[in-house]
């Protein structure tokens, strides 16, 4: 087999050659006044190879993202949609029949589906809300000119070293009823001891809370680096026009950092979308019904309950459509409020 | 040689810029911000310390009010259970490769694409780099259910290769080393490495590389923090039997081993690696989280 192979390539390759070597030597008979023939065709073939380099390199170099993207995230994307529309068991997953609209009529048809989408809202509200106005207020604190302004830093951001499984399992220790130690810092307080997993606020409050201490520092060092790209000439003529302090903050600070806080904003709503390691683990055992009530069980929790405790990866896939669409769109109200806003100003 | 050349200028020019800047503006602290700082970096420190406190405790002390606020005898105990009887032994050692892996490829591909985006001309780059942008806004969700049956077809359950592929590079990381190449690295310095004839790879090799090491390493310990900690796709396509640590830790949340001083051994031991990462490199991840944010 590898013989004949041979034999046909053998030919071939010299065949190549034959062309090139004929210019060549045309190029030779006729004579004196053309140039060096060896340099300038050698370079021609460089200049060649030069050119497909530069022109191809660049796709080369931006193939592999494009390749890990497009198999693990593009196509699994438009897969997931098609399994929305097919009705697939995990524990059968070899018979997979066409289902239509029926996974999202069954998701606008549920309580669950609706409960998990006001958890996921309230959630994202209270863990967003209180870490992005409390990281402004540390950046503004970790701009002035602090003694060990870095160590500051870097234990502003340590709960970002803190995985979500680590953190949740120590919060749900701390948030425990019965001996937790935040029920009894309430107790000196005078304050009741709040039942943290089961109370339909109480354990909203608590997973935003872990939410909120993983993230906050990391949102502080991003609005430091805004603050710090302020040019000092705003807060000098703000002062000749006699501003204080907090009407420097308001009235330089806060509309120069706009575009920075919309950039947290778009990438908190992302993960609050998303939420789901906090909540599971925050309800133990049987996590990913987030609750006896579902008090706690957010989209990405009710996705993952639907698809892997019960086993209907269709409906799971429909829930993971449901929540990117709901991303868009409020990607689109958040990017048309800004608008506005900047418009107004 | 040629990369500490040109730091100098850049370097000086950015401490002229920031005495510049900074004239006015840096405002020495007051004892209030002492204060109000100290309050945040107990609350920051605090969870951790306690989990500490916690580990060497025994469960039968953590049921008991009042919380105990100072260390007890039993950590190595608690660690030894967690690390033997909740596999994190086998998940530490999992999770360092799959980190490892990780981090290599992102740094090697990010910078490639991001030299790309940044220094060289080609068809379609800004929509290119835009679809980039745009991809990380795409929840993990909406890729797991096709990867995790694709995954049971190619018999991968359980297998490290799975949660390592999805993540070789990232739109992060190409957009990171995107934004740090279009100022670090000059074009001339490329230019003239043409003029000599040098091939892409030769440029990437002896110009890019040199000067996008600092983004590099920042790029490292960045997408490192990100592996380790990696959660939803793990916990879906591993279990107990090969874990990572965030696999490990589940399992210990969810009742595998309920003695709640071995979760918070298991706890702090699965953070440990991230914490030493932390005290030995903290500047460098703080500077390389503001660097992304202030061009993104």
């Amino acid at each position: 087999m590898s013989s004949p192979h041979k034999a046909l390539a053998q030919p071939a390759s010299s065949a190549d050659a034959a062309p090139g070597d004929e210019p060549g030597a045309a190029g030779r008979a006729h004579g004196r006044g053309t140039p060096p023939r060896d340099p300038g065709d050698k370079g021609s073939w460089r200049s060649r190879l030069y050119r497909w380099d530069m022109k191809a390199s660049p796709y080369a170099f931006i193939a592999p993202f494009f390749i890990v993207f497009g198999a693990f995230s593009l196509v699994p994307l438009l897969y997931t949609a098609w399994y929305s529309l097919h009705n697939v068991q995990l524990s059968d997953l070899d018979n997979q029949t066409w289902a239509g609209l029926a996974n999202y009529q069954n998701l606008l048809s549920s309580d669950f589906f609706w409960n998990a989408l006001w958890v996921t809202l309230t959630i994202g509200v209270i863990s967003t809300v209180p870490q992005l106005l409390m990281a402004i207020g540390i950046a503004h604190l970790l701009n002035y000119k602090l003694r060990g302004s870095t160590v500051w830093r870097v234990v502003m951001l340590t709960p970002y070293a803190t995985s979500v499984a680590a953190a949740t399992l120590v919060f749900v220790l701390l948030y425990s009823w019965d001996g937790g130690m935040i029920n009894w810092m309430l107790d000196f307080v005078g304050i009741d001891p709040v039942n943290w997993r089961e109370s339909d606020w109480g354990s909203k409050f608590a997973v935003s809370t872990i939410v909120i201490w993983r993230w906050t520092g990391y949102n502080a060092l991003i609005y430091l680096a805004a603050m710090q790209a302020i040019p000092a000439d705003l807060y000098e003529s703000a002062s000749i026009d006699g501003a204080n302090r907090w009407q420097q903050f308001r009235h330089v600070t806060v509309p120069q950092l706009r575009p920075t806080i919309l950039f947290t904003v778009v990438v908190s709503t992302i993960g609050a979308t998303q939420l789901f390691g906090e909540p599971l683990l925050f309800g133990g055992v049987s996590g990913s019904k987030g609750g006896s009530g579902h008090q706690y069980q957010t989209l990405g929790l009710y996705m993952y309950d639907q698809g892997w405790v019960i086993g209907n990866l269709g409906k799971a896939s429909a829930i993971a459509w449901s929540m990117f669409l709901i991303l868009l769109i409020v990607a689109v109200i958040q990017l048309l409020v800004s608008r506005r806003l900047r418009k107004s100003q | 040689m040629t990369a500490s050349e040109l730091t100098v200028p850049q370097a000086k020019a950015r401490r002229e810029r920031r005495r510049v800047m900074g004239a006015g503006k840096q405002l020495h602290a007051g004892p209030l911000t002492y204060v109000v700082l100290t309050l945040f970096a107990l609350v920051s420190l605090a969870p951790l310390v306690w989990t500490a406190i916690a580990a060497s405790r025994t469960d039968t002390r953590l049921a008991q009010t009042p919380p105990p606020l100072w260390f007890g005898g039993n950590l190595f105990k608690n660690m030894e259970t967690a690390w033997e009887e909740a596999g994190l032994g086998t998940a530490m050692v999992n999770t360092t490769f799959v980190a490892g892996t990780i981090t290599v490829s992102t740094v090697l591909f990010s910078t490639l694409a991001g030299f790309a985006f940044a220094k060289l001309r080609f068809r379609f780059s800004g929509v290119l780099l835009l679809l980039t942008i745009g991809t990380m806004m795409v929840p993990p969700q909406l890729a797991v259910v096709p990867l995790y049956l694709w995954m049971s077809d190619l018999g991968w359950s359980n297998q490290l290769q799975t949660v390592i592929l999805p993540t070789l590079v990232t739109a992060f990381g190409t957009f990171f080393m995107r934004q740090y190449l279009v100022q670090a690295l000059p074009s001339e310095l490329i230019e003239a490495a043409r003029v000599d004839g040098a091939s892409s790879l030769r440029v990437v090799w002896h110009v890019v590389f040199p000067a996008a090491r600092p983004a590099m390493a920042v790029l490292g310990l960045l997408t490192f923090v990100f592996a380790w900690n990696d959660f939803l796709w793990p916990i879906i396509a591993l279990n107990q039997e090969n874990p990572t640590v965030q696999v490990a830790l589940n399992a210990l949340g969810t009742g595998y081993v309920p003695d709640q001083s071995v979760i918070m051994a298991g706890a702090l031991l699965g953070t440990l690696p991230l914490l030493i990462a932390f005290l030995l490199f903290g500047k460098q991840i703080v500077g390389g989280i503001m660097q992304g944010a202030i061009k993104g």
